[in-house]
């Protein structure tokens, strides 16, 4: 059991992803993810929200159906198939985060001072948490997909779009990483 | 019913997998940006690089999906002011919440029940982006 306990290698991981793709693919749909926030806006408030909105969202139902099984997973991950060990990333980005106030993986795949209401309802952690969630929401919108749709989907079928949308998802994450995070981070 | 069977599973997939190859981990995303470890490049460059192979060759073959029909695999828009300008807004989100939109489903998962005020915050900006959307550039 250890070597299924223990964090999977990423080869195994990249495999993993391709034949979600494939399961998709095979049941009439595609993998593309930031897709379900405008499901969602449509199934919660339809045509009023305006023109964006008002279309046959049912056709994309189905994403509730993934979308319940991506929560069941995540949970299967840490209960049946836990592993003790904290997240091993490297040294130096122990050293990088330490330096930022972000303490060293313990339990979870988190830092906990981050993620929890407590923090949520501090400038920073409001900051971080609704003001990042905005931006993936507004910007995968506006790009017209994430990480699945664009990085995996879009650059699988060689599209130039995806390319150029994948370099903007690094100039965004970079000035994050570098610039706005320390920023935050010190109020 | 089988069609909907195989989506759940495929989700099912996903959650375990991008749990246990630590993919979902704000860490990761973060030593992913400051270029300290392959892992994370090995996760989306495998998958893409496996994902053209399988795409190819499902245009090759004219691969059937399960109601008989050829698949076709539909062009993005080359709205490239939009894949600039969104790409890098969602980059910013993304560096500082560590999650992209699939993995903020799975951390609820992982009992990060904060995420769901991420996602609220994330339906918040499309709603907003619905509104602006003749505005923008695309």
């Amino acid at each position: 059991m250890d070597i299924i306990n223990q964090g999977w290698h990423w080869s195994v991981s990249g495999l993993g992803i391709v034949f979600v793709m494939y399961l998709l693919i095979y049941a009439g749909e595609r993998f593309g993810i930031s897709s379900s926030f405008r499901v969602m806006c449509s199934a919660i408030s339809g045509r009023k929200a305006g023109s964006y909105f008002d279309y046959d969202w049912k056709e994309q139902a189905w994403m509730f159906l993934f979308i319940m099984g991506a929560i069941i997973g995540g949970y299967i991950g840490v209960s049946l198939l836990a592993d003790p060990n904290p997240v091993a990333i490297s040294t130096q980005t122990i050293i990088d985060l330490n330096a930022i106030g972000v303490e060293a993986p313990s339990t979870g795949l988190m830092p906990n001072s981050i993620f929890n209401f407590d923090f949520l309802f501090t400038l920073k952690g409001f900051i971080l948490l609704v003001g990042g969630g905005f931006m993936i929401g507004f910007g995968t919108r506006w790009a017209g997909g994430c990480t699945s749709g664009h990085a995996i989907t879009g650059l699988s079928n060689l599209q130039l779009p995806s390319l150029v949308a994948v370099v903007g998802f690094f100039i965004g994450g970079l000035l994050t990483t570098f610039f706005l995070l320390p920023l935050i981070l010190s109020i | 019913m089988k069609r909907k069977i195989l989506i759940f599973i495929a989700g099912i997939i996903f959650g375990i997998v991008m749990t246990k190859s630590e993919a979902v981990s704000w860490y990761r995303i973060q030593e992913m940006f400051r270029f300290q470890s392959f892992h994370m490049y090995g996760i989306i460059g495998v998958a893409a690089v496996l994902g053209a192979i399988m795409i190819f060759c499902m245009k090759k073959f004219k691969f059937k999906n399960m109601d008989g029909e050829v698949v076709h695999f539909a062009e993005k828009p080359k709205t490239y002011y939009a894949s600039i300008g969104g790409g890098i807004l969602f980059g910013l989100g993304w560096a500082m919440t560590g999650a992209c939109p699939g993995p903020l489903y799975v951390l609820i998962g992982n009992g990060y029940f904060v995420i769901l005020v991420v996602i609220l915050s994330a339906l918040l900006g499309t709603l907003t982006y619905g509104r602006l959307k003749s505005k923008l550039p695309h």
